[in-house]
């Protein structure tokens, strides 16, 4: 070819890359660049046509400048023109620039797809292999679109050369990944199955790659290449290292093809017998081969070598149904253990996981224990030593749980930072799944809290917890470790919440004992209690009560630590609540009152170990070793939590039994974290039939509350708005614009629906009496997806706080779909007040957070007291209220038609008694009643006079207030 | 205060580091991963130094995208540079140091480096860096900066090195009275045959015109450097048409006012050389001083308002279908006629896929410089009242890009022999009580020179 001696010139092309090289700055650069662009377009213009050697120096130029960061904007055409040429340098300098510059919209891809459909019509295979080439590279859907249905094709047509069925192969392939719809599935998928037969071993590379991507999408359609696969395999293990000459790799025949097959037949189930006693003996031909003195002392011969194994080791894995091969496979992983190379100690390790747990192998990987702790103890690197730590934990049964599980806690010391948490789980799982007595259980967990304290999540103790209490046998023993525990003199927050919850529960066992009577139990328990968190210290408030119920003895030394001040007036309002309600409890309530509310805790349902649940989600779907329990452990039948549920607990309904599910809260001793303070109160006085945290129902709660309170009852908290539980109304947002409108509607109503929208729906209920009311929010979740962090608040603006005092209960933080959640609200009025309370819900929809500020219904005429009266009080009360102030008076517009009933109807929800016969004119009403605040009362006198001819009405509200006046008439007006 | 200096070649590589604070370059190594460093970076470096230094070779010279910002905050620390053809200065600091002083640092530094070994190239810089690293010693001293008046650096760090031990202690005493004293940028005892001052009014004027030939913004910076070759301590007054001095002159004499009432001009604001009076400026507004010897830049000012403008462009573009585009350019001299401006230089830019550009021009020389995507017009020398013209056809290469040309604007250089602004030097008084030569002694020789800043026509 002629151009080749020309082309290998290109001296412009020399000359303008070296001057560019040569450039001493970024701005030189640039110069050169711009110099060549303009000489580059003139020579573009079109004047005169260039001969195709220009044409190819000066697009190779242009591709350059491209790679060097700059924008080009022309020369596509003259690239395409390119693409026409007989030359092969000039098609190829085409191709790459437009592989490397056309984008899949511009306008020329017709002009490109046709080229290439020429090219590959073409018998010529280097043109072919360029076309093939170029749609791989660039590789869009529109290439896919144009080719996918030529180039099956080429690749199973008779007279294609080797290399073009490489490429289409390989260009297949990439089509394929990028657009898997756009492929067509035909006959010529079993045309390709056969290419494994192939004399030449690169085609039978490229098919395998193309045929294991398709088998993983169409299994069916390519169950064929199995036994072609394991025929090929054999065929190359079975190969004396020198047959295959080009394909032999540092003495190894055909690695990467060896491993390509592997990862095929890793598609499929173990064929049938024949096939399989084909592939087990090339199976075990590689693992004979791994044994072998090395033929080389070269690391690339190794490394290929060590590639075809695990490989193999991993089909092995997958079949799982040849103890021999399996056993065999982790020997030979049992050797690489001990390798110098790290790889490969690490591949080891990581194939050894998944060994574990076949039934086969398990024994086999079980002998290396001691090998796999000493990694785990010496190993530099630390993704090797997590690896170890999997594998320890994979491969720990009941036999040898002891051993493994006193050698993590041994690591765990001195673990990295990053693997803590896990390892403690994971030691916890083991010994909670393979404890054979509960009182090495209770030493393994609070070895573990003693050593990683900071690591071990609520989950874990909380387990410990569930465990103890569940299993009468261990109860004595644990409260003795605990103790014994407690009494060094740094101890994790972690473990003073465990003794405290146990020696509450469980401390009477150990009573009897001088060294840890009663007193000592407190005193050790209190001497921690100024260290600890608002958490812990509330546990360990809830302990001091049952410790007055266990042991009388002790009840003045308790009751001076509540009545304390630093209890009494604790800042935290949590604190501050227990501390008053457990010494009020503990001085009101008789000792057979105290028993009950203070019994023992009843044991827990059984349930799946939510630690488990916690190491899943930690590790992410299926990688834990733990879902293949099952399997592997087919004689535990305890995989749930290890705790046999004992005949004499069987496990009792108790609506605050769900301790996990709680989550943050302490455990269920304790009232919910922050209960409002009234209606634990109520708690307390009704409780006695009832678990403390198991409130009575709300009409019972709402009646109750009704009651005049005795003076010296803590019900004085009261008049504490505790403003601790309401957020600052910094990070609530502006009501929703509807907000008013959806006020208005309950001006004269109590129950209704207050808002809805696609996703929420809330409905309101509420009772007044007095200046006291209660309201119950319903939260219906509309959608079918959980709300995540559901949050309602209830927020005073401005001054609102001095007027009104309103407390809300928790609701639980997610609602199901579909479900609906309920609210307690306790309204006192304490002064007149204007505007009403916002209520703020929050909560998380499918990932994006909601939020919406609405205006709680709450307005004065709630507190109205109607009062029934002659007409000679009301006009004498009329009289009195007469100074211009008093008075608020509206004339407006009937927004709905004058129906005289319907106007009686909404008087008397608005509140007011009706006077009947008052008014000398009868189409006139009349009402009054009394404004009850805690600190003073409102009397209230109104008066309506419709005019049915103009549709008017004129509103006169006499008050003792001036703004309650006004503000009740707006009320009221907007109602008409 | 500054922590460090580092002067950089456009490969990045440091030439010339000079520490003063501790605290530099120990944040600055979480910024980034760094290369190897540079082949001038020796041992003299430590290594958290070393790394303030590759961070601002990685973030701002080797930047993928192009640095504009003087100053760049890399991990609390900051680096603030000015360039030099191809020389990166960087002072580096970790406080929060005054911005405008750390520039104007920079630019004395620059000043300081051209008075000594005169173009700051790569070149010169290692040629010289036993030198720079002595004026670096003296100029900033713990991160603070120090005298750097040229004049009084030359008196005692000389190029010809070891000329210091030869100085009598009579003569280093009086450098170190003089360095130390209240007026340390002149020495005592400087004796002429001549007493003679040359006052230059150095002015550029910058522009931004509409195509219509609105002006969308313009002013002028000054400056006026002076050189004197005067004897003993002489006190200087310098005075100009000021509008508040005419003014307050003016009140006395009431014809004089509208007399040079059109004369005076507004200056927005000026800065002076370190030698003059502030006091007394600020209280008469007069403008006394004892020079250095030597050459000094004795004030700086800027004006915005009656700028003389000395051209007027007027650009007509016309773009003929997607390959063709005709271009004409008047360009209108606006002076008295009998000067003469001078490198007149007008650039007109034509668009990126321009394949040819023919040129007809009857006036000077014109070339298309692809290199700069832009037709150079130069004429040598122009009259004022005149008028010339040029024009151009450009010829387009149709692309893919639908992207519009953004026709940047014409811009042009020159050269004129007088302030744009207007300024004019009444008068420039020398007392030397001691010696006895009088003002009228003193040759003095005043030249006004105006040139091109961003002079910018939109088109």
């Amino acid at each position: 070819m002629p151009a080749v001696s020309k082309g290998d010139g290109m001296r412009g092309l020399a000359v303008f890359i070296s001057d560019i090289r040569n450039c001493k700055s970024k701005e030189a650069e640039i110069k050169r660049i711009n110099k060549e662009l303009a000489n580059i377009r003139s020579k573009f213009k079109g004047d005169k046509a260039l001969d195709g050697y220009s044409k190819k120096k000066y697009v190779c130029k242009l591709l350059f400048i491209f790679l060097l960061g700059h924008d080009i904007d022309f020369g596509h055409m003259e690239a395409v023109n390119l693409l026409s040429s007989n030359k092969y340098t000039e098609k190829q300098i085409g191709y790459l620039f437009i592989s490397v510059l056309v984008n899949s919209n511009s306008e020329l891809i017709r002009l490109i797809n046709n080229a290439i459909k020429n090219d590959l019509a073409s018998r010529n295979p280097t043109f072919m292999g360029l076309a093939l080439h170029c749609i791989a590279s660039v590789g869009s859907r529109e290439m896919a679109e144009a080719f996918a249905g030529e180039i099956p094709k080429v690749l199973v047509a008779g007279d294609t050369m080797d290399s073009v069925k490489q490429s289409a192969a390989l260009c297949l392939l990439r089509l394929y990944r990028t657009s898997p719809d756009l492929v067509p599935m035909g006959d010529w998928t079993s045309r390709v199955v056969h290419l494994l037969n192939d004399q030449h071993l690169g085609v039978v590379t490229a098919a395998t790659s193309l045929i294991t991507t398709l088998a993983q999408k169409n299994p069916e359609e390519f169950k064929t290449s199995v036994s072609l696969a394991v025929s090929r395999l054999s065929r190359i293990v079975t190969s004396a290292s020198t047959d295959l000459q080009d394909y032999t790799y540092y003495f190894v025949p055909a690695p990467w093809l060896s491993v390509k097959l592997l990862r095929l037949l890793q598609c499929y189930p173990p064929p049938d017998p024949a096939v399989r006693g084909r592939l087990t003996e090339c199976l075990e031909t590689i693992l004979n081969k791994a044994q072998e003195p090395p033929k080389s002392k070269k690391v690339q011969h190794s490394n290929a070598k060590n590639a075809v194994l695990f490989e193999a080791i991993s089909l092995i894995i997958h079949h799982d149904s040849e103890p021999n091969l399996l056993v065999r496979a982790c020997n030979q992983l049992g050797q690489f253990l001990q390798h110098r190379e790290t790889n490969l100690r690490y591949l080891a390790l990581e194939s050894m996981c998944t060994l574990a747990s076949s039934e086969f192998s398990h024994e086999a990987v079980k002998t290396h224990i001691d090998t796999v702790i000493n990694a785990l103890k010496t190993e530099r690197d630390v993704s090797v030593r997590q690896r170890a730590a999997d594998l320890l934990y994979a491969m720990c049964d009941r036999s040898n749980a002891k051993q493994i599980v006193s050698e993590m806690l041994r690591y765990l010391e001195t673990a990295d930072y990053a693997i803590r948490e896990e390892i403690v789980l994971k030691v916890a799982i083991l010994a909670e799944k393979y404890a054979v007595d509960y009182s090495w259980y209770v030493d393994t967990i609070l070895n573990l809290i003693r050593i990683a304290g900071d690591y071990v999540s609520e989950e874990v103790w909380y387990r410990v917890l569930q465990i103890v209490t569940n299993r009468d046998d261990v109860q004595g023993y644990a409260a003795k470790t605990v103790f014994e525990a407690l009494q060094a003199p740094a101890c994790h927050e972690n473990m003073v919440k465990v003794g405290g919850y146990i020696l509450g529960e469980f401390g009477n066992l150990i009573a009897g004992d001088p060294r840890s009577s009663p007193p000592v139990q407190f005193s050790l328990l209190h001497s921690k209690f100024h260290l600890c968190s608002v958490a812990t210290r509330a546990l360990l408030l809830s302990t001091y009560i049952k410790f007055i119920n266990l042991f009388p003895e002790t009840k003045a030394t308790i009751q001076a630590v509540l009545r304390a001040g630093s209890q009494l007036r604790n800042a935290d309002v949590e604190l501050q609540q227990r501390a008053v309600e457990y010494l009020t409890l503990s001085s009101v309530a008789s000792t057979d009152v105290l028993a009950t509310v203070l019994e023992e805790m009843p044991p827990f349902p059984e349930r799946e170990s939510s630690i488990l649940a916690k190491l899943k989600r930690k590790k992410g779907p299926g990688a834990g070793s733990a879902l293949d329990d099952g399997r592997r452990d087919p004689s535990s039948n305890d995989i749930n939590g290890g705790v046999e549920p004992t005949p004499s607990t069987v496990s009792t309904p108790s609506p605050s039994a769900d301790l996990l599910g709680l989550r943050a809260a302490p455990p269920p001793a304790a009232p919910p974290a922050s209960a409002g303070a009234g209606n634990l109160l109520v708690d307390v006085f009704d409780g006695p039939a009832a678990q403390p945290s198991l409130g009575p129902t709300p009409e019972e709660a709402f009646l109750s509350e009704l009651e005049p309170p005795a003076p010296e009852s803590p019900m004085a908290l009261l008049a504490d708005p505790a403003p601790a539980a309401d957020p600052g109304p910094e990070d609530i947002g502006p009501p929703i614009p509807e907000a008013d409108e959806l006020l208005n509607k309950f001006v004269c109503k109590n129950n209704g629906v207050l808002f809805e929208n696609q996703l929420l729906q809330i409905g309101v209920k509420s009772e007044f009496r007095q200046n006291l009311g209660r309201m119950y929010l319903f939260y219906g979740n509309k959608t079918s997806v959980q709300f995540q962090n559901f949050s309602p608040t209830v927020v005073h603006p401005g001054d609102l706080q001095t007027q009104l005092a309103v407390q809300t209960k928790r609701v639980a933080a997610q609602v199901d779909g579909g479900a609906q959640v309920q609210q307690v609200l306790n309204i006192e009025c304490l002064r007149d007040f204007l505007t009403p309370p916002l209520l703020s819900v929050r909560f998380r929809y499918g990932g994006t957070p909601q939020a919406l500020t609405l205006k709680l219904p709450v307005t004065i005429n709630k507190f109205f007291q109607p009062t029934e009266m002659a007409a000679q009080d009301f006009f004498q009360r009329w009289k009195q209220l007469s100074l211009p102030q008093q008075e608020a008076q509206k004339i407006f517009k009937a927004n709905h038609p004058m129906d005289a009933e319907v106007t009686k109807a909404k008087l008397l929800g608005f509140g007011s008694a009706l006077l009947d016969n008052v008014d000398p004119n009868p189409e006139n009403f009349v009402g009054a009643g009394i404004i009850q605040t805690k600190a003073l009362q409102v009397g209230c006198l109104l008066r309506l006079e419709p005019n049915a001819q103009a549709q008017m009405y004129r509103l006169t509200l006499r008050t003792s207030k001036e703004p309650v006046s006004r503000h009740l008439c707006e009320l009221l007006a907007q109602q008409f | 205060m500054i922590g460090g200096l580092f002067i950089y070649n456009h490969k990045g590589e440091v030439l010339i580091s000079r520490v003063y604070r501790d605290d530099i370059g120990s944040q600055a190594a979480d910024s980034a991963v760094f290369s190897s460093s540079g082949p001038f970076l020796g041992e003299r470096l430590g290594g958290s130094v070393r790394n303030a230094v590759d961070a601002f070779r990685v973030n701002v010279i080797h930047a993928r995208q192009q640095v504009r910002s003087p100053v760049t905050n890399i991990a609390r620390t900051s680096f603030f540079h000015v360039k030099r053809s191809n020389i990166w200065l960087a002072a580096v600091t970790k406080q929060n140091v005054n911005a405008a002083m750390v520039f104007e640092f920079l630019y004395k530094m620059c000043d300081v480096m051209a008075a000594y070994f005169g173009k700051i190239s790569e070149e010169n810089i290692k040629n010289n860096f036993v030198l720079i690293y002595e004026l670096l010693d003296e100029i900033l001293d713990f991160g603070y900066p120090q005298n750097s008046e040229t004049g009084a650096l030359k008196t005692f760090i000389t190029q010809q090195g070891i000329k210091s031990q030869h100085q009598t202690k009579e003569e280093q005493s009086q450098i170190t009275s003089q360095v130390t004293g209240q007026i340390g940028w002149r020495r005592e005892g400087i004796k002429y045959r001549r007493n003679e001052l040359f006052l230059d009014v150095l002015e550029s004027v910058n522009l931004l015109m509409s195509p219509q030939g609105q002006v969308l913004s313009a002013h002028v910076s000054g400056r006026v450097v002076m050189k004197s070759y005067l004897s003993g301590m002489p006190e200087c007054k310098f005075g100009m048409n000021d509008k508040i001095v005419i003014e307050k002159q003016g009140k006395g004499t009431a014809d004089e006012t509208s007399k040079s009432g059109k004369q005076s001009i507004a200056i927005d604001d000026c800065t002076f050389h370190q030698c003059v009076r502030l006091s007394k400026f600020d209280s008469e507004r007069s403008i006394s001083f004892i020079p250095p010897d030597g050459e000094f830049e004795l004030m700086r000012y800027r004006t915005t308002k009656d700028i003389i403008l000395p051209f007027r462009v007027i650009p007509l573009v016309r773009e003929v279908g997607r390959t063709k585009l005709e271009v004409k350019v008047v360009i209108k001299s606006n002076f008295k006629p009998s000067l003469l401006a001078q490198k007149i230089e007008v650039r007109i830019p034509t668009p990126l896929n321009t394949s040819g550009v023919q040129v007809i021009c009857m006036k000077g020389k014109a070339k298309y410089k692809a290199s700069e995507n832009a037709i150079v017009w130069k004429i040598k020398r122009m009259a004022g009242m005149k008028e010339s013209q040029i024009s151009a056809e450009i010829e387009l290469l149709p692309t893919n890009d639908k992207k519009k040309w953004a026709r940047p604007p014409i811009s042009m250089n020159f050269e004129v022999p007088f302030a744009p602004s207007g300024l004019k030097v009444r008068y420039l008084k020398v007392f030397e009580p001691k010696l006895n030569y009088s003002d009228h002694d003193v040759i003095k020789w005043v030249r006004y020179i105006g040139r091109s800043g961003i002079y910018e026509t939109r088109c």
